[in-house]
């Protein structure tokens, strides 16, 4: 049986490979093959790790032949280059970090490995996690599969254009405030934020260290599913990493939605939303109706003020984070200084790219003496808030859906000049993070230029059982074909 | 617009320990100014008695057994090292010689 297995989800491949229909080595070449076709206009891979890949597969190929196979074992997975791993470079494609060889394994990295999955290599993102686009990657400009001439999203557009131009199954990305869920919804692909504390960090280059989580993304729910039931669960080398226990979260895909109550936050749907978004969004929720579910009015009136109070916390964790990278221990240290004050200085200067150099700044100043209290403080106390609203929300309801982006993918540039547009359009997914809370984002259709839409299910904490099974729920029945993208020329 | 100085952003930037060329530092002021104008939006919002929340779970510390256990080899922990004596890692000179 000849196929194309870089198409293929996961569970497809998975069901493929025990069945003897293929072998690991089949499928990692068949997506290699894959990546020499088509990643030179796309480009979201910074590294391809064609002899590990291989052999990885071949030991994942021994595994099922000795039946001990899991079902990532076999699947091809490509990792943001946030991730440290000890096969290839971790750069976080930033020039500071340029050919930083790390002498450990990420968590997430070593237990999917355990599992038998098979890293394709190291895929691009915006410099350090910070952006919404990709292009403030310091190593290249990724391409979005549906149409070459626009972004892929960001953080995570490495991530979200390997599995949309199937150059990959599975993609593990970092999402701080949308990093995974917004490049999911301009890909059309599934991309899950769990529950802050849900999956380890350790081996997560750290941008804000209260808002990071790591997550998969997909070619849908179900590979969501069994990618997290890997990769979560507590870890001794990551203290914020919780004690909660981790169901099997396959169990939930039911298909069945009739005792949830879904909630749409009025203020999601006004003026701001381009009607491109609001038709397909709205649609998803009278799709999960006809399953059965209740829709329920819900409030979220603190909205309007989530990108202020992201982006004061977020810069100042960063600025924080970002000061270890001074030319001493590892990383860029400028040939030109002559003193250890130079070498801090001018290390960080030419080693850093601007919008990294603007948050620091931001993140120094809502810091800085004099000003502490009337920004840090107030958006600490402003986050409370938020968090309470979504508690607020949840006591009618068991999942809220509402848009991913404001609008489908921008053009290439289009954002580059103009800092607080690119911050302001990050509305829908910034206060799941503030609040901690696990979040999906599930393609529900194109706009009339061909480009992908998605809908977003949020979850009380450590609930990512019941929007899985509602985002689930609404795959199997929206009948929404994306097909594949062209990638033409 | 928030009215920032020029001397601000450098002073800020300096406590960053970064250096930026003119044209840097002049988009910044322009750029700074405009994104904490938007996020005095916040002063809107009363947060008289507010508890701040610092952590998105509300986590104390977390004690581990005071055992020893390995670490990173001094070997890997120097292998990205922009200097070393195999031993330290070594830096520019701190003090100006006399």
């Amino acid at each position: 049986m000849s196929r194309d297995w870089f198409g293929c989800t996961a569970h497809e491949i998975s069901d493929a490979l025990r069945s003897g229909a293929v072998t690991a080595r089949e499928v990692a070449q068949s997506c290699l093959d894959r990546i020499d076709a088509v990643d030179g206009r796309v480009q979201a891979y910074v590294e391809v790790w064609r002899d590990e890949a291989l052999r990885q597969a071949d030991a994942a190929d021994a595994r099922i032949q000795a039946g001990t196979a899991g079902p990532l074992t076999g699947v091809p997975v490509s990792l943001k280059d946030v991730l440290c791993t000890q096969t290839g470079a971790t750069t976080c494609c930033s020039r500071i970090l340029e050919g930083y060889r790390s002498p450990f394994d990420a968590t997430v990295v070593r237990r999917l490995q355990e599992a038998g999955a098979v890293f394709l290599g190291k895929v691009n993102m915006d410099e350090f996690a910070m952006g919404s686009t990709t292009e403030n990657s310091a190593r290249q400009v990724t391409r979005n599969p549906w149409d070459l001439e626009r972004v892929p999203g960001g953080s995570s557009g490495g991530s979200a254009a390997s599995v949309a131009a199937d150059e990959t199954a599975i993609s593990i990305g970092s999402d701080t405030g949308g990093s995974i869920r917004q490049p999911a919804a301009f890909c059309g692909c599934v991309g899950m934020k769990p529950t802050y504390g849900r999956v380890s960090r350790y081996g997560l280059v750290a941008f804000a260290s209260s808002l990071d989580q790591i997550g998969p993304l997909a070619k849908d729910v179900r590979d969501c599913a069994t990618t997290l039931n890997v990769i979560c669960g507590r870890d001794p080398h990551d203290s914020t990493s919780a004690d909660v226990p981790v169901p099997d979260f396959t169990e939930a895909l039911t298909g069945d939605v009739g005792d949830l109550r879904i909630g749409l936050p009025r203020e999601c749907f006004t003026e701001d939303l381009s009607d491109v978004v609001r038709g397909p969004v709205i649609q998803a929720a009278r799709t999960l109706e006809d399953r059965g579910a209740t829709l329920v009015d819900v409030d979220l009136p603190l909205l309007r003020y989530a990108v202020a109070t992201y982006y004061i916390i977020c810069t100042a964790e960063a600025s924080a984070n970002l000061a270890r990278f001074d030319g001493v221990r590892y990383g860029y240290r400028d040939p030109d200084a002559k003193n250890v004050q130079d070498m801090y200085v001018l290390s960080k200067s030419r080693g850093f790219g601007p919008e990294v150099q603007r948050r620091i700044v931001l993140g120094t100043y809502v810091l800085s003496s004099g000003y502490y209290d009337a920004y840090y403080l107030k958006a600490q106390r402003v986050r409370r808030l938020i968090r309470d609203d979504y508690a607020r929300a949840f006591a009618s309801c068991d999942a809220i859906l509402m848009p991913v982006t404001p609008s489908p993918a921008y053009r290439l540039g289009e954002m580059l000049d103009d800092p607080l547009q690119m911050y302001l359009a990050d509305i829908y997914t910034i206060g799941v993070n503030l609040a901690g809370l696990p979040a999906i984002s599930v393609p529900c259709g194109k706009s009339s230029a061909g480009l992908p839409i998605g809908m977003q299910l949020v979850g009380k904490a450590f609930d990512e059982a019941t929007i899985l099974r509602a985002a689930h729920a609404y795959e199997l029945h929206a009948g929404i074909a994306l097909g594949r993208p062209a990638l033409a020329g | 617009m928030k009215e920032i100085a020029r001397s601000d952003v450098e002073y800020v930037a300096a406590l960053a320990q970064l250096k930026l060329d003119d044209a840097a530092a002049d988009r910044l002021v322009g750029e700074l100014g405009e994104i904490l104008a938007y996020m005095d939006l916040l002063n809107e919002l009363d947060t008289e008695g507010v508890e701040p929340m610092m952590h998105a779970l509300e986590v104390t510390n977390v004690y581990r057994d005071d055992v020893t256990a390995p670490s990173l080899p001094r070997e890997a922990a120097l292998q990205n090292a922009p200097r070393t004596d195999g031993a330290y890692f070594l830096v520019p000179r701190i003090l100006d010689q006399e």
